[in-house]
């Protein structure tokens, strides 16, 4: 990103010129060092995953912990793939959304509907369209695999941005315009700093869904085919397969490793960085902090060598693509109007076109009555959900509002109930399975835990946040009339935490509709655990290569969620805005 | 430190204007009503070596025409020329200074500053000389690499000053610029900049500046024009021949405030009473006036010294009030005939006179009384409930019933304005939950 390194850089660049210091200092040596092992570390994984798919075959993956550290990497390599992926399609999407007012009737409609289809859902296609598109080749098998995380990352990050596109201050808006900033210097200079705050929180809450997707996505059975890339969730997969308790163990020892690094040498540094695009005029209280961002604002030698790419990025910024922006006139509205409802139709014949295959489709092979099976399972696993975020709401709510008002250990646990959410939970199935198959409890019940297992932390961290964020005023208003108990709980503290609840219990709600794809299900080698729920429905017909159960499965799945999302979440978001915002 | 090469001459008026504005028209659609007219038919020159100030209250135009002269926006009717080229989009001429300052957050003054400079693909090297000079210029030496949020108001208002005048425009257009400050941080940037202005030391031709501030206009400017509301026009043009620096306690200075105060409160030849607010009958907007800024202003003006009868400029400055904060008080008062308004003075009315001898539920009766009788609206809403058997009446249908006339914006403010005065008065209640009027005040 051009627009970042050259803000420092130019000046401190001069500065060190000036005090002619060439030396490199310490923490130049500590800086290059972790830079040259992560170039080694990202070639030796892109090399492998060109590998043909023979290769599969002649070295499948083995549960030796030697070979544990490479395949971890690969799994990061993934991870990074879909990331990078996820980025250039929110930058291309979302600002044709934004700018686009015929591309937004469509594409925000679309981006809304995706959020809601489960990930796991997906695989099913994309793995045989990948594969069909590289035949030979692992890349195949791996696009697919990053097309899952991809799937997983894309559409809130593509949201968030273009929610920010849209609310572009307007001040700001008509400086820009004022001095004749082309468009390409107006998205580096203006609209992508100002999205960025938002744009660095949902990746970081993509990323935390994706490490769930890469374990699921890694091991993938398409009707008869059993494709497993090398990496923890293969490694996973076959623990499970061969009942090894203790590789299992080391899967989530090199997992909780993996995320780890993960989040001190990317996020926290880009959540440290990011911090100065913040749109507050004041200066914050609480600044993020990372040894890495610090460690690269020290490191003299590497600024002197990002100072020609600093230049570089100048020279970019200089680029011209379009005249200058003329002034703003009220369209006329006559012919736009016309246009609008051309479009309009247009789009809705495509839709309704696209409905006719998809239920001709299912009809083939499908008749009516096949369609409540789904729906009946997608009222128990409904049921499923609500009763387990009600129940992790129970019991996280009273955790972390004792946490956030206690500023010091907020600081410690915050970023562990972090780490949690990130942690793929699926990496820890095989031990409830375990214990299930052993004391012979009812996987209906017993089986459903799984799904909130990795969702619960969301609640979690938005609650702690919430908590830390209450006015101290209100809560010595409240301590002065003596509000206690219930009292307080109803008056203060619940009102207090409200939007932060939702926006915590929406995101675990809608993880756990994915996770249930892999969680009534489970195995530990030959036993099989399996609960009656929508997401068994779907993980049973991807397993048979049944397309069109599949593609029912994830209709009524979207539905569910959308209907879920429209009815529920969506109007506790309004109600929150509306009446608790605290500022 | 570098000089800026300065090249104004003060040619009489009798070259042709440097920019020039005429017949310009601004009107927004609001559907099946027609349209609101925001602008009708301004004519502004601005002359090489002047200051021009618009001043106006908000809603009058001022800024738009200000925009629309920038090239931010194009004006529904009329041109606007700039050196006698057409204005069609923002020009490398003119600059713009902001009321909120506009400041890039994510960059450092210096950055900041040299925005425009690469805008036009002005090399790094010339970017940093120009934009270290023009800080030198402004007094921000030393603050180079402070991010804006770092800053006080006064600094944030100097980066924008820096950032416009780097670019070298030939006019200055200055939108409230000091409107955003405290009253000591805007008199001394006031005083700086006409200190920079009058040692020649800008490279500018002219300013315009948008204000509502009358003394600050007196103080600055060559020429006011002012504008009046609903539509938008210039109701007088005025030259001010007082030589700089001006003495604010000079009695020609305030003589000049006085006068414009009188300006800006006749009634425009409209002889109905209500003549300050657009719209006639339920269709007038009205203004969000909270009753603790009217029963406050009708105490002091009741109290000593003035006993029922207030100069306005005086009362402004004991007050602390600007323009557009007195105005729209004295003028519900006028509504409501708790006092009048003529020629710069304010005078209670016996109706005033009464509110501010009452103790409260005397006040609340009282200001029910002339909510029912002059304020149409109010009158229809407390109608509708009577009439109803359940006494209830949705807010949404009255919202409908003002959009016809006005648009959305103002027909949320005048509804919200009269459910105020009507919850103060006791005269209808509100759920905001429900969004209903209703008849019963919880007791």
């Amino acid at each position: 990103m051009a627009f970042s390194t050259n803000r420092d850089a130019g000046r401190s660049a001069l500065a060190a010129l000036t005090r002619n210091r060439v030396l490199p200092n310490l923490y130049d040596l500590a800086a290059f060092a972790l830079l040259a092992a992560l170039a080694v570390l990202a070639l030796h994984g892109a090399a492998a995953m060109h590998a043909p798919l023979s290769g599969l075959a002649a070295e499948p993956v083995v549960l030796d912990p030697a070979l544990l550290p490479d395949y971890a990497l690969r799994t990061t390599i993934r991870m990074f793939a879909a990331i990078i992926a996820s980025l250039v399609f929110t930058f291309a999407i979302a600002t044709l959304a934004a700018k686009s007012r015929r591309a937004e009737m469509v594409i925000i409609p679309a981006l809304d509907i995706l959020q809601s289809v489960p990930v796991l859902g997906f695989l099913t296609f994309t793995v045989t369209f990948f594969m069909g598109l590289f035949p030979g080749s692992q890349f195949g098998a791996e696009c697919a695999s990053i097309f899952a995380i991809f799937t997983s990352q894309a559409w809130n990050m593509a949201f968030s941005f273009y929610q920010s596109l849209r609310t572009v201050p307007r001040d700001l808006d008509e400086v820009s315009r004022s001095f004749g900033l082309s468009s390409w210097q107006r998205f580096w200079r203006l609209e992508a700093p100002f999205a960025m705050p938002g744009l660095v929180w949902n990746t970081m809450m993509s990323m935390s869904g994706g490490w769930f997707f890469v374990v699921a996505s890694e091991a993938i059975t398409v009707g008869g085919t059993t494709v497993q890339l090398p990496g923890l969730g293969s490694w996973l997969a076959l623990a499970i397969k061969e009942q090894d308790f203790a590789a299992v163990a080391w899967a989530v020892l090199a997992m909780a490793i993996v995320i780890g690094l993960y989040d001190q040498l990317l996020f926290r540094p880009i959540v440290a960085w990011a911090d100065k695009f913040r749109f507050e005029q004041t200066a914050g209280q609480q600044k993020p902090r990372s040894w890495v961002h610090g460690l690269a604002r020290r490191t003299r030698l590497l600024k002197r060598l990002t100072a020609p790419l600093a230049w570089l990025g100048g020279r970019l910024l200089l680029v011209r693509f379009h005249s200058a922006p003329s002034a703003r006139r009220e369209v006329s509205a006559g012919t736009s109007k016309a246009l609008d409802r051309a479009w309009l139709a247009l789009v809705l014949g495509l839709g309704l076109w696209a409905m006719w295959t998809a239920v001709a489709y299912l009809g083939k092979s499908l008749s009516w009555s096949d369609a409540w099976d789904p729906l009946a399972r997608g009222l128990v696993t409904l049921l499923r959900v609500t009763g387990l975020i009600a129940v992790a709401s129970v019991i996280w709510i009273p955790v972390g509002v004792w946490i956030g008002l206690r500023p010091a250990v907020a600081e410690r646990v915050q970023p562990i109930a972090q780490f949690l959410a990130a942690f793929p939970a699926n990496v820890l199935f095989p031990f409830a399975v375990i214990a299930i198959v052993s004391t012979g409890a009812s996987p209906d019940i017993w089986l459903s835990p799984l799904m909130v297992l990795g969702t619960q932390w969301y609640i979690l961290f938005n609650v702690i946040a919430g908590a830390s964020a209450f006015p101290t005023d209100l809560r010595e208003a409240a301590s002065v009339y003596q509000l206690r108990s219930w009292t307080w709980w109803r008056r203060v503290m619940l009102p207090g935490i409200f939007p932060y609840y939702v926006t915590g219990a929406l995101t675990a709600s809608g993880g756990s509709w994915n996770a249930s794809i892999v969680a009534e299900i489970a195995s530990w080698g030959d036993t099989r655990l399996e609960a009656y729920g929508l997401g068994a429905y779907i993980a049973n017909a991807t397993e048979a290569g049944d397309f069109p159960r599949v593609v029912l499965g994830i209709a009524v799945m979207s539905l569910f969620v959308t209907l879920f999302n429209r009815l529920l979440w969506r109007p506790l978001y309004v109600l929150a805005e509306r009446r608790m915002r605290l500022d | 430190m570098t000089e800026i090469v300065v090249t104004r001459d003060f040619k009489a008026d009798k070259a042709p204007p440097l920019v020039s504005a005429s017949q310009v028209c601004q009107s927004y659609d609001k559907g099946t009503a027609g349209s609101l007219v925001v602008l009708d038919k301004v004519d502004v020159d601005l002359h090489s070596g002047e200051i021009v100030g618009l001043l106006g209250r908000s809603g009058s135009g001022k800024s738009t025409l200000l925009r629309a002269i920038a090239g931010l926006i194009q004006p529904s009717g009329g041109s606007v020329t700039f050196e006698g080229r057409v204005v069609t989009g923002p020009t490398s001429g003119v600059a713009v200074v902001f009321q909120s300052f506009a400041l890039f957050p994510w960059l450092t003054v210096l950055e900041n500053v040299e925005l425009g400079l690469e805008a036009q693909g002005v090399a790094p090297a010339e970017r940093r000389k120009r934009a270290l000079a023009a800080i030198d210029l402004i007094g921000l030496d030393g603050f180079e690499s402070a991010y804006p949020k770092e800053l006080s108001g006064g600094m944030r208002q100097r980066v924008g000053l820096a950032r416009a005048l780097v670019v070298h425009p030939k006019v200055l257009l200055m939108d409230e610029p000091f409107s955003a400050l405290d009253v000591l941080t805007a008199e001394t940037l006031r005083t700086d900049l006409l200190d920079l202005w009058c040692e020649g030391r800008m490279p500018i031709e002219a300013i315009l500046m948008v204000t509502h501030n009358i003394e600050e206009a007196v103080l600055m400017c060559d020429r006011i024009l002012i504008f009046g509301s609903n539509p938008g026009r210039v109701i007088a043009e005025l030259r001010v021949e007082l030589p700089q620096p001006r003495n604010r306690l000079d009695p020609a200075f305030r003589a000049l405030v006085e006068d414009i105060y009188a300006r800006m409160t006749a009634k425009a030849g409209a002889p109905a009473r209500d003549g300050f607010f657009p719209g006639t009958g339920i269709a007038m907007a009205l203004p969000r006036v909270s009753t603790n800024l009217m029963a406050g202003l009708i105490e002091t003006i009741a109290a000593e010294p003035y006993r029922g009868e207030a100069d306005l400029p005086p009362l402004a400055a004991e007050l602390h009030l600007e323009i557009d904060d007195l105005f729209p008080v004295a003028e519900t008062l006028q509504l409501l005939r708790f006092a009048d308004l003529e020629g710069g003075d304010i005078r209670l009315t016996a109706a005033g006179l009464r509110f501010a001898d009452s103790d409260v539920d005397g006040r609340k009766r009282l200001f029910a009384q002339q909510l029912a009788t002059y304020v149409p609206l109010a009158a229809h809403v407390r109608r509708v409930l009577d009439e109803r058997s359940s006494h209830k009446a949705p807010a949404r249908r009255f919202r409908d019933e003002l959009e016809d006339h006005m648009s959305e914006d103002y027909a949320a403010t005048t509804l919200k304005a009269v459910t105020n005065w009507a919850r103060y008065g006791e005269y209808f209640a509100y759920d905001e939950d429900a969004d209903l009027f209703t008849l019963d005040n919880p007791s």
